[in-house]
């Protein structure tokens, strides 16, 4: 999917080019930006490495749990099939927690373990379930409470606020949460109709 | 309300920063040897990136250059402009839900081409931050277990991304204060 989005890129600027009688913008496009990806990153190491060692101490210090503990009353009605003491419910608010804590190396693990005991709930092992339907939509509409890479690309580009967009993208993410869940629920109803 | 939101923005990164290590501590955590680990995670994580970077920029910078950017936002003009939603952030929008590594490619030349503080920079700043990208983690989560029948999950995980570009665009007006 990516490779027919990253041709298209490309196929489309050469050919608008090529109709437009100016094919050498493609060679001066293509050294240019090739230049300015790598500055980029140069650009954003420094904040990249404090924000990380930093995140480490936060994983260490066992923040993850913390909230997750926290989150648990907010989330336990969200995933009525799941049996109270069943420990999917646990990894999937330690999968969310790290997320929101912007872990993304540190979610992955957490995700995986849900998915596997949301398994052990399941009847039919090649079929989703509704849990695990809730579960991935909430988890790709992730809450991140500080986007630190966002906020160090700003920072390279010399933002004169870099974290101005901290607060605007909390309350883009909580709406968009919203919106998976609530489509989760309208579409889970659809199917017992028409399914 | 704006004033609000925008301490918080103000407060948030500042107050984590002296909140971690301080909590760190008190947990028994060996702060510095931890953060000089994750730091240096925190380098190769950054030399992961570069390849990802240069493709995106490299085909970004040929679309917009060669002219085939201006095209597309031409005929989707009537379109874009009823919702609000500038040109500029459709690759992004359509490249989120497909590849980490893309997104923040394009959100990056975004915010370099336009300017941080800029209507389509605070935008692409807030598109990235808002979703994740659906088709990896439906695939890679669904598929570890063996599960071949995903039901509507793609459905919802596609109308979260479309209801977080929409937010996005509102908030940052709203917030903004761009008419």
């Amino acid at each position: 999917m990516i490779d027919l989005v990253w041709l298209l890129l490309i196929l489309g600027g050469v050919a608008a080019a090529a109709a437009e009688g100016r094919i050498a913008a493609v060679t001066e496009a293509v050294m240019t930006s090739a230049q300015l990806g790598v500055e980029t990153v140069l650009g954003f190491v420094g904040i990249m490495v404090f924000w990380l060692g930093l995140s480490r101490i936060a994983e260490e210090a066992g923040l993850i749990q913390a909230l997750a503990r926290v989150m648990a009353p907010i989330f336990r009605p969200i995933f009525p099939s799941i049996p109270r003491d069943h420990p999917a419910l646990g990894a999937i608010l330690m999968n969310l927690s790290a997320n929101m804590l912007g872990l993304g190396h540190a979610a992955t693990p957490f995700g995986l373990k849900a998915m596997q005991e949301l398994q052990k709930l399941n009847d039919t092992p090649d079929r989703a379930t509704d849990a695990m339907c809730t579960f991935l939509a909430l988890n790709t509409s992730s809450v991140t409470l500080i986007p630190a890479t966002v906020i160090a690309l700003r920072a390279s580009a010399q933002s004169a606020n870099p974290t101005e967009i901290v607060a605007p993208t909390l309350v883009a993410t909580c709406i968009s949460s919203a919106v998976a869940l609530a489509a989760d629920y309208l579409f889970r109803r659809l199917g017992r109709r028409f399914g | 309300m704006i004033a609000w939101i925008d301490t918080v923005s103000r407060w948030a990164v500042p107050l984590l920063i002296a909140f971690i290590p301080v909590y760190g501590l008190a947990r028994g955590v060996r702060i510095y040897d931890a953060f000089i680990e994750g730091a240096r995670e925190g380098l190769l994580l950054a030399v992961r990136i570069v390849p990802f970077m240069v493709s995106i920029f490299v085909a970004l910078g040929i679309f917009r250059e060669g002219g085939g950017m201006a095209l597309l936002v031409g005929w989707l003009r009537p379109v874009l402009d009823s919702l609000g939603i500038p040109g500029e952030v459709l690759p992004l929008a359509v490249i989120r839900p497909l590849s980490g590594g893309g997104a923040l490619g394009i959100a990056a030349e975004l915010i370099r081409r336009w300017g941080p503080d800029s209507y389509v920079g605070r935008l692409a700043s807030v598109m990235q931050g808002a979703t994740d990208t659906t088709f990896y983690i439906l695939t890679f989560y669904f598929g570890s277990v063996g599960i071949k029948r995903t039901r509507h999950a793609l459905a919802a995980g596609l109308a979260a991304d479309l209801a977080s570009v929409v937010t996005a665009v509102l908030v940052v007006r709203w917030f903004f204060g761009y008419p």
